[in-house]
């Protein structure tokens, strides 16, 4: 296909004329084009899937997994180097095989469900904290930068082992470096210049003097190989799990408040019964109408979706969001139903490349929430549903701020 | 009713610990799945039912009795 050909093409991600509702096109491709041509940012054609089952397929089907620099594969972003997913990160880390299976069990461990629930006293600390200083600085108060935006960057450096002081420097780099197109390839370059020299600088500090902490851990750790990880391994899997727990847990807790709130039964059914809490969580990783461009898979071999055979070479986007809304998959799809169960909606991925960090995601969710609603039961949006704004641009999308009441 | 995992496919994300922990555990060393039950309590059923269908990895069959 020519470059003007490509061109015509719908640009994915859609846009949405409202904060909390779907884009049109997403119903329109499940159902009339579940297997469709998008353009994507960078100006490069990808297959765009959109039904459950096919999103679950593609995306557990061990043969396939996000494109490597290598790959000639269709890019996301419209900086010159295709962000963060095609940068140094991408390469250190692997992707798949018996070293992506180390690497990703060797960090599995700090993920458990017990240890995630060794966390929640000092996540609701946190988010308590958090809260307090919000209320101090007077009603209304913006919650995504009082609360939903700090508190992550705090979880993950706690795991880390950075300093508290440090933390605002980590949230700005990381906003820099999910961006698509909010900043410059030079803005992008620089941050990922400085991030890296923070990290060697604190990795070379564990090494002195080892904490408690991730990354001390990791460097008394062997590879596959029985040698020790490598500095870029252990910068990459800092920045990757910065990047992959931060902006998207951010925006996830804006995001999920606010469609409770706009909605204010919802709340009250919470309030009336904290113990929906988790079921809450879970409905609102199904429902977010904003969660980005989805998964890449690049195709290695020809694979047949729904009667279309995708060629070996294809990118394929799997927008799990539009999948989640499927009514092939979950009964009344656009309702939002707090004690829905079991909701195997497919927010944090399917397969062997699910997210890492889905428990501790889960457990920052509730927590938040069960700490609002014990805090600030009276809580409500200080502006109308239709005056919330999205922020575009990030490979995780979500609100420019949350105005609140309480 | 009867549970079986897989730990070929179990992807650590540790969805079913947090749901039952009574009938599912994580090997401290990297997270897979470890099973304490293979045969719940008739109480936990609808528990363990939504633990294999929430799976990311669908590492988690359960065999109803016939």
């Amino acid at each position: 296909m020519t470059r003007s050909e490509t061109e015509q093409l719908p640009r994915f991600p859609f846009e949405a004329d409202a904060a909390l509702a779907p884009p049109a096109e997403w119903a329109e491709f499940r159902d009339r084009c579940p297997v469709g041509r998008v353009r994507l940012a960078s100006g490069d054609e990808a297959a765009l899937i959109t039904r459950y089952q096919d999103v679950r397929s593609v995306l557990s089907d061990p043969r396939f997994t996000r494109p490597t620099p290598a790959d000639d594969a269709a890019r996301v972003a419209d900086t010159e180097s295709g962000g963060v997913f095609n940068s140094e990160m991408a390469e250190v880390l692997p992707q798949h095989g018996p070293a992506h299976l180390h690497w990703r069990r060797t960090i599995g461990k700090w993920f458990t469900a017990k240890r995630m629930n060794a966390l929640r006293p000092g996540i609701a600390a946190m988010a308590g904290q958090l809260v307090d200083e919000m209320v101090a600085g007077g009603a209304p108060g913006d919650l995504k930068a009082g609360l939903a935006f700090p508190l992550p960057v705090w979880v993950i450096c706690d795991m880390l082992g950075v300093p508290d002081t440090d933390r605002d420097r980590f949230a700005v780099w990381s906003d820099v470096m999910l961006s698509m197109t909010r900043y410059t390839q030079a803005e992008f370059d620089d941050a990922q210049a400085e991030f890296g020299r923070y990290l060697r600088g604190h990795l070379a500090a564990k090494r002195a003097e080892p904490g408690e902490d991730l990354l001390s851990a990791l460097i008394a750790e062997t590879g596959p190989d029985g040698e020790p990880w490598s500095d870029a391994m252990l910068s990459a899997t800092g920045i990757g799990l910065l990047i992959a727990g931060h902006e998207t847990t951010a925006n996830m807790i804006a995001k999920m408040v606010a469609m409770l709130l706009a909605d204010r039964s919802r709340w009250e059914q919470l309030l009336a019964d904290p113990a929906l809490v988790r079921t809450a969580v879970e409905e609102a990783l199904r429902l977010d109408a904003n969660a980005g461009v989805g998964m890449q898979r690049y195709l290695t071999e020809d694979y047949e979706v729904e009667g279309t055979v995708l060629p070996s070479g294809t990118t394929a986007m799997c927008s799990m969001a539009a999948a989640n809304r499927d009514e092939r998959a979950f009964t009344d799809p656009a309702e939002m139903d707090l004690r829905r169960s079991p909701n195997p909606h497919l927010a944090f991925g399917a397969g062997a490349h699910a997210c890492l960090g889905q428990p501790l995601a889960r457990t920052e969710l509730q927590v938040t929430l069960e700490v609002l609603l014990r805090k600030l039961p009276t809580l409500t949006l200080a502006v109308p549903e239709s005056g919330l704004r999205r922020i575009e641009g990030l490979a995780v999308g979500g609100l420019q701020e949350l105005p609140v009441r309480w | 009713m009867q549970v079986s995992v897989d730990e070929d496919k179990c992807c650590g994300a540790g969805t079913c610990v947090l749901l039952l922990p009574e009938v599912f555990d994580q090997r401290e060393d990297d997270g897979i799945v470890v099973l304490l039950e293979q045969r719940p309590d008739a109480r936990q059923h609808t528990l363990v039912r939504e633990a294999a269908s929430v799976c990311p990895a669908g590492a988690i069959t359960v065999h109803e009795d016939a």
